[in-house]
């Protein structure tokens, strides 16, 4: 079996194009090792990122037949068509060919302050160990947001983020509620503030689309819709506090 | 390095991202739709101002075929935007989207459960609906 595999080409020098290669196939073929193989045995000069190849690091996010997904968890046989069309993620400004900068993005996750804010973690004494105890009711309030990979898949489909530079995108917002929630967090009203603007929260419509395309489960739409609510003052972040164990070592 | 954002082309595409998407296309369409139904009826009734011809002569305009499928297509976009946005207002308050919890495979997610896709369905059938009635009166005319 062979698929014929039609690749966005990008250098700032030369511009657009796209090559057509034929590539042998099986059942189990992703679009990665289509890739892989085009770049082993026909053009070593494709450029492309990926890491783990088990939808792990985040890395392989390109547009496959028009929507975003992992090149790495995507089968050739699930696409049900001769032709399979690779072109870099949009809303990311392309490097060459596949791979694309993500910086703006990074920079997104990082402005929303993602890491437990709590006076009591201020480790000033080495000899004692601290802990916070969490019930699994308090745990589940975050754990799927928890299991971000920072693809970028929900980036790329997102219809805000496609017409607003300033707009965070649904993955820092979703990060943001996955934080504000944690029962080990303090800082729920400084975070609000970051996200309580014109090219914030509000410019959500929910179209739905990054949770479509999200490869873990992060529902990254329901994450912003709840952070939502607390800004509306339809929810309240309940006054249940991990408890602090602390223990000398 | 090229910037690749895809600007209005993003919102003007309805479809590979499953109804939701769908629904806010929709939605914006509608709202587009809606205002300028607004300006061009706020220039239509001010022309009262300009006497009695003025004003009957404004109105057979609205009194033909072409008239009556806008004014159709009015009130499919009114009740579609507002059914939709009854559920838009709820949902954007978190509220009919289910408990976050531990995600499974094959991950479907709350956001986009089955009564959220049931609202779309409804406001997209009272829109016909009132489309199917409102056409039934003006063309019964
Ligand atoms: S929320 Fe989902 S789609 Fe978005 S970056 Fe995280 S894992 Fe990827
Ligand atoms: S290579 Fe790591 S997610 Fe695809």
């Amino acid at each position: 079996m062979s698929v014929n595999l039609k690749i966005l080409r990008y250098s700032p020098k030369e511009g657009k194009r796209y090559d057509t290669f034929e590539v042998p196939y099986q059942r189990w073929t992703t679009v990665l090792d289509a890739l892989l193989y085009v770049k082993a045995y026909v053009d070593h000069s494709l450029a492309l990122r990926y890491s783990c190849r088990m939808a792990s690091c985040g890395s392989c996010g390109m547009l496959i037949n028009g929507k975003p997904r992992l090149a790495c968890y995507t089968k050739i046989s699930e696409l049900n068509s001769n032709e399979i069309i690779c072109e870099p993620l949009p809303n990311f400004p392309i490097i060459r060919d596949l791979a694309t900068n993500f910086d703006r993005f990074f920079t997104n996750h990082k402005n929303m302050m993602p890491y437990i804010i709590n006076e009591k973690t201020d480790r000033k004494m080495d000899d004692i160990h601290r802990e916070f105890i969490q019930k699994p009711d308090e745990v589940e309030k975050y754990l799927q947001f928890s299991y971000c990979i920072k693809c970028g898949l929900c980036y790329a489909a997102c219809p805000t983020t496609a017409m607003d530079k300033e707009f965070p995108g649904p993955q820092a917002l979703a990060q943001m509620y996955r934080y504000m929630i944690d029962s080990r967090d303090q800082a729920s009203r400084k975070r609000l503030e970051i996200i309580d603007n014109r090219h914030g929260i509000w410019r959500c419509h929910f179209a739905g689309s990054c949770s479509n395309v999200c490869p873990k489960g992060v529902d990254p739409a329901l994450g912003i819709q709840l952070l939502r609510s607390y800004l509306l003052g339809f929810s309240k972040k309940g006054e249940e506090k991990a408890v602090l164990y602390i223990s000398s070592h | 390095m090229k910037e690749n954002r895809e600007g209005i082309k993003g919102w003007l595409r309805p479809y590979k991202y499953g109804l939701p998407r769908f629904a806010y296309w929709l939605q914006r369409w509608t709202g587009v739709g809606l205002l300028v139904y607004f300006i061009a009826h706020v220039i239509e009734t001010s022309n009262i101002v300009n006497g009695k011809i003025a004003w009957d002569k404004m109105l057979e305009l609205t009194q033909t075929t072409q008239g009556h499928i806008i004014l159709t297509l009015v009130i499919g976009m009114c009740v579609f935007h507002a059914a939709n946005g009854v559920r838009l207002y709820f949902a954007e308050g978190g509220k009919g989207l289910g408990k976050a919890g531990r995600p499974e495979y094959p991950y479907n997610p709350l956001s986009l459960n089955n009564k959220m896709k049931a609202c779309i369905w409804v406001s997209i059938a009272l829109a016909a609906l009132a489309m199917m009635y409102g056409a039934s009166i003006l063309f019964g005319e």
